[in-house]
């Protein structure tokens, strides 16, 4: 261990209806240290780090701080003692501008236009500049993380804690972010980093401790070991990765040309003549750090959003003034990002939710009139094929857990053996097993003759599946490019290198 | 320490069980809200939902029940599928009103012809009526994007106005001696609506009410449109993902219970209000939304619903003359029942655990 | 310049009193609805204003402890929506609406026996020799002390929202609460403090329509000016100056039609009447169309309820 112990985590538990979240757990951060917390979603680590920043009380166990016994009632509380927190879901608020959104997160701001000072003179000395008048609803999802970190670092912490922060940034991005932090480090900050990315924390952590359903399962120090150690520890089997079959490319089936849609939304990004083609059996991968337009591509895709006829085209048809259901029809089914309330509603049954999308194709209506046992049949069949563990059909979406609702919805999509099917964030939030199994369907529709386009945030899951790469950035797609070959920099690049960081350029060099 | 914790499904019994523990928790209050007006509660409560069932004027009463809960379910149900898809309209009474003007305009302008006829055509009259002036903040919504909440309760005082310009105006009973008010329609055989079975209260909105609470269940539990419906309030993103036109369900839902409204106020102007008056509306439009949600959206429980507060009508006018009640304290009980309802509703989807405090303030 | 033998002076000086109540009101609900809340029982809080403060009025004497009666009244009644929306966590939609209609029954309830009283008259403030000023004299210096409140009370929120801190808070809540819960903020107290504003404007309000505007007490005598108050919520897109704006706009139209009638315009006195509905309809349609959308610039989190689960 570096330096003095800062913190002292001993027998921490806490349960919930169903869940036991953390038992037992017991680790100890050094005081200059950046010490990782890994594990997969659903792991515990959340849980772990709000109890650690005031947000949750533990049932029981203890905790420590330079010694003292350390409990915070509240956030407020935590910040107090000198404990900052950058969340993984942004707690920002998108119609204030960065300087109220920095003064919310403290106890105690400074006058308005002391603050703005002080947050440009802190952000530029650690290489993350912002302007503290601009709206927060309108910063790239790089530059809203960095509000996070301004907020935390004008206040001095002694530990900061950073939930995935590396989720939402590019690579290069990422390299700045890493500098920040070993500057941080080497003047005696100690950083609590949690991740799931191992050669993230090969790269960056002093120590790591190794989470797996809420408990302990080890500890090392990231650099002695490798990643596959590190992974099988996490994981508590070995993964394969999915299997590619290198099979004969088809005739073009969808077509996507000169697509260009305003946002519906306030703080959303507009496509700027987006084009790119799918063949049968062909994986795109479509990558992006979060905000660039992701979600108005889905939705032009899906026919949420209509735009003119010729700008997509499935075989050389247009469809793009076509809704969502006679897209179904034609072939088109899709699986957005947000699987509660967008791909299914919440608080109906699974069998409601196979209706929801797979009346048209799977013909469960006749004249208006549901066809419930075929729904019901249709619902079970998507259940037992893609192996959702769920006590029934008749249970709500709600209560499924993310891996195994994202199996539900996209089993449902899949089974509906659609020509084309387009899915965003697939994996998102899903424990490892379940990702496995997931990539391994979309590949196995391909397989079977199926355009498939994956919208990801996450590099590896493309680079692992797709055939081909495109970047969506700012609402501008690049040529699509094939995967074999492609370095993470020429990938970095392509997602817009680091958003508005050209002041910090040299960081890059620096930090990789 | 109560803490509230969200079920991983709702609770099927709770969804069912709640209205009844709402009814009781109302009885209690009002118990005790009439005691405060210094009346036994026990006789009051036995007054509005004993006697009118099984007193001594039950015979004459249990046919009110029906006059007065045929209005309230009609319009409860359109307004249920509204609410259910998150479209709310709440200018019923408005629609209610303009139905009946527009209803009886038809009546009266052919008076006296007799034909078979005519009541059919006041009918689609009254129902046309209802839904153009539920169209009004329908289209505003989906054309301009306009609160149709605040739009349709305008309407209702602009549709007042109307309806008082109507009783000493336009359809002003010429013979009436100057007095506001139309013909009764009562004495006008061919417009008139009349008790088709002596005694029973059974009239034709009676009929149409069970035929509407039929044909709406069957829509929500069997229709794709009605599915569509259910979603839309639900999960409104979900919904658009699954192919449904939130402004062709605005027009619907809004259309069929402004349609409904127009058709209950026909149906009272020509039965048991019999005439065009200044006030011949008695806040049906208003009661309904209380029916609506204490027959959680539901078609079969509206009509539940419907009877239970027709019976806190009648039994409420009979404690009004017996013990001396004011007629205000039956808005109040009915106000109380709204609210008990909406606050046991948490537990359909939330379970209260008593949490030690001990463990919470470590 | 008279027109139909209405006097420009004395009808500015009547629509300042008419904008009164919906000021309130609307000033009241502009603050709960930055916070996220959506409370749609202004009518049903200004009636129980209006009749509590009535009752206060007469039984003490006191048009002052009149007012704090009405705000009181309409406060307790709001505990029942907070209850239900803010622990209960029931539909904010429907718990506004049920607010209305009991509140409509409660205040016909309590106010059996008050018909045809008098309230003790609310004084204007002696402005001396100001009041003598040629038509400024009329128009400013005539009013009861409300009048100059309602707008100090404007003046106020529009302070607290841009430049205190507690603004910053209530903003925030209202914009995100899970963000706001993320930073540690109490998001049900603050919501539970701004519905009793919300309610104590309201209550004032109504409390003036029944001592000051009418003034005397009968059913249902705030006909719609809750609902008036809610659309001007809309029309001011959240910016407190605007509902200062609205509400004397609508307090304009209020007056104009009743001098209008009076003065027999050969205006039928059904349109007249109608008329503040209708320019209300008419309002919200152009704020909600078009350029200036009203809902891009509504709170986030506006109807939304908050369970901090996890």
């Amino acid at each position: 261990m570096k330096g003095e112990v800062l913190l002292g985590v001993e027998g921490i538990g806490k349960s919930y209806p169903g869940v036991r979240a953390n038992d037992d757990v017991s680790f100890a951060v050094g005081t200059g240290e950046v010490h990782a917390l890994l594990g997969e979603n659903g792991a515990g680590k959340s849980t772990l780090v709000k109890m650690i920043y005031g947000l949750v009380k533990p049932d029981e166990g203890r905790m420590s701080l330079r010694g003292a016994p350390y409990a915070p009632a509240e956030p407020r509380a935590a910040r107090a003692a000198g404990v900052a927190m950058v969340f993984q879901h942004f707690s920002l608020f998108d119609a204030l501008d960065v300087a109220d959104n920095v003064a919310l997160g403290m106890d105690a701001p400074p006058p308005m236009r002391e603050l703005a000072t002080r947050i440009r003179e802190v952000s530029d000395g650690y290489g993350l500049p912002l302007d503290p008048g601009r709206l927060v609803g309108d910063l790239s999802a790089g530059e809203r993380q960095r509000v996070e970190i301004v907020r935390c670092l004008l206040q001095h912490p002694k530990l900061l804690i950073m939930d995935e922060p590396t989720s939402v940034l590019t690579p290069q991005e990422v390299a700045i972010l890493f500098a920040t932090l070993r500057q941080l480090a080497a003047e005696g900050t100690s950083i609590l980093y949690i991740s799931h990315k191992l050669e993230e924390i090969r790269a960056l952590c002093d120590a790591a401790t190794i989470l797996r359903r809420g408990r302990v399962v080890g500890s090392c120090v990231p650099r002695e070991v490798s990643a596959r150690e590190m992974a099988e520890l996490m994981v508590g089997a070995s993964l394969k990765p999915p299997a590619r079959a290198a099979g004969e490319k088809g005739p073009v089936a969808l077509t996507v040309e000169g697509l260009s849609v305003p946002s519906p939304s306030a703080f959303g990004t507009s496509l700027k003549s987006v084009g790119f083609e799918v063949r049968q059996g062909e994986v795109l991968g479509i990558g992006g750090v979060a905000g660039n337009g992701q979600d108005e591509l889905m939705a032009a895709l899906s026919g949420e959003i209509r735009t003119a006829e010729g700008a997509v085209r499935l075989h050389g048809r247009g469809i793009g003034h076509l809704g969502p259901n006679e897209r179904r029809k034609d072939g088109l089914c899709t699986a957005p990002e947000e699987r509660l309330g967008h791909a299914a509603a919440p608080d109906m049954s699974l069998t409601e939710n196979a209706l929801l999308s797979g009346a048209v194709r799977k013909r469960l209506t006749r004249r208006g009139f549901i066809d419930w046992p075929a729904t019901r049949a249709f619902a079970g069949e998507v259940v037992k094929t893609y192996d959702v563990r769920t006590p029934g059909i008749a249970t709500a979406a709600r209560a499924l857990s993310g891996g195994n609702l994202q199996k539900f919805v996209l089993g449902r999509e899949i089974l509906q053996q659609p020509e084309v099917i387009v899915v965003n964030q697939p994996t998102w939030g899903v424990d490892a097993a379940a990702a496995a199994f997931i990539r391994q369907a979309l590949l196995d529709r391909a397989a079977k003759g199926a355009a498939v386009v994956v919208i990801s945030q996450d590099i590896d899951e493309i680079m692992e599946i797709a055939d081909r790469f495109a970047a969506l950035n700012e609402g501008r797609l690049s040529a699509p490019v094939p995967v074999a070959g492609l370095t993470l920099e020429r990938i970095g690049l392509m997602l817009g290198g680091a958003h508005g960081m050209h002041v910090a350029e040299g960081a890059i060099h620096a930090g990789a | 320490m109560l803490v509230l914790e969200k079920r991983p499904t709702p609770s099927r019994a709770w969804a069912w069980g709640t209205p009844f523990l709402a009814v009781a928790l109302t009885m209690v209050a009002g118990g005790l809200l009439f005691a405060a007006l210094g009346k036994d509660p026990f006789a009051v409560v036995r007054t509005i939902f004993w006697d009118p069932l099984f007193g001594e004027f039950a015979w004459y009463l249990r046919g009110q029940l029906l006059v007065k809960a045929a209005p309230l379910a009609l319009i409860a149900v359109g307004l249920a599928l509204g609410f259910r898809a998150g479209i709310w309209n709440i200018g019923a009474e408005g629609q209610y009103i303009i139905g009946a003007i527009v209803g009886a305009s038809i009546g009266l302008a052919v008076y006296p012809t007799e034909s078979r006829w005519i009541f059919p055509l006041m009918i689609a009259g009254g129902a046309f009526g209802g839904w153009v002036w539920a169209m009004i903040p329908a289209i505003l919504r989906t054309r301009f994007n306009t609160n149709e909440i605040l739009v349709s309760l305008m309407l209702v005082y602009v549709a007042e106005t109307i309806l008082s310009k109507a009783a000493t105006g336009f359809l002003r009973n010429p013979e009436g001696a100057g007095f506001p008010g139309s013909r009764n329609f009562n004495t006008y055989k061919a417009a008139s609506n009349p008790e088709l079975f002596a005694g029973s209260g059974v009239h034709w909105g009676v009929i149409a009410a069970l035929v509407v609470v039929i044909a709406a269940h069957v829509l929500l539990q069997r229709h794709l449109l009605g599915f569509q419906i259910r979603l839309a309030g639900q999960a409104p993103r979900a919904a658009r993902f699954a192919g449904v036109s939130a402004e062709r369900l605005v027009v619907f839902c809004m259309g069929a219970s402004g349609a409904l409204a127009g058709l209950a106020g026909l149906f009272e102007v020509t039965g048991p209000a019999g005439q065009i008056s200044i006030d011949f509306n008695t806040g049906y439009g208003f009661t309904a939304i209380i029916v609506a949600f204490l027959g959680r959206l539901n078609p079969v429980g509206i009509l539940l619903a419907a009877l239970l507060m027709a019976l806190t009508y009648v039994g409420g006018e009979m404690a009004a003359t017996n013990l001396g009640l004011p007629s205000s304290a039956i808005r109040v009980f009915q106000g109380m029942l709204l609210f008990f309802l909406l606050a046991v509703d948490v537990l359909s989807n939330y379970r209260i655990r008593l949490a030690p405090l001990s463990k919470e303030a470590r | 310049m008279d027109f139909y033998g209405i006097n420009p002076a004395v009808l500015i000086a009547s629509l300042m009193v008419a904008a009164v109540p919906i000021m309130l009101a609307a000033i009241g609900e502009l603050l709960v609805e930055k916070a996220g809340v959506l409370n749609l029982g202004v009518e049903g809080m200004m009636i129980m204003g209006a009749i509590t403060g009535f009752i206060t009025a007469v039984h003490t004497g006191s048009p002052l402890l009149g007012f704090l009666g009405g705000a009181a009244g309409a406060m307790v009644l709001s505990l029942v929506f907070a209850l239900l929306t803010q622990v209960f966590l029931a539909n904010q939609v429907a718990t506004g609406l049920a607010l209305t209609l009991f509140g409509l029954g409660l205040s016909s309830l309590m106010g059996q026996g008050y018909n045809g009283i008098k309230p003790p008259r609310t004084p204007h403030l002696p402005f001396g020799p100001l009041g003598e000023i040629p038509f400024l004299g009329r128009v400013l210096f005539s009013h009861d002390a409300m009048v100059y409140l309602s707008v100090a009370i404007v003046a106020a929120v529009w302070m607290v929202l841009r430049y205190s801190r507690a603004g910053l808070i209530l903003r925030a809540v209202g914009e995100s609460h899970d963000a706001a819960h993320a930073l540690g903020y109490k998001v049900v107290r603050i919501r539970v403090m701004a519905i009793l504003f919300g309610a104590a404007m309201a209550g004032l309000g109504g409390a003036y329509i029944s001592l000051v505007r009418v003034p005397q007490w009968t059913d249902g005598i705030t006909a719609g000016a809750g609902w008036i108050a809610l659309a001007i919520v809309v029309f001011a897109s959240w910016r407190p100056w605007r509902v200062l704006v609205g509400a004397y706009l609508f307090g304009g139209i209020t007056v104009l039609q009743l001098n209008l009638q009076a003065a027999g315009a050969r205006i039928p006195v059904e349109y007249l009447s109608m008329s503040p509905y209708l320019i209300t309809i008419l309002v919200l349609v152009i704020m909600s169309s078009g350029r200036g959308r009203a809902s891009l610039t509504a709170p986030a989190s506006l109807g939304q309820n908050f369970h901090a689960s996890r």
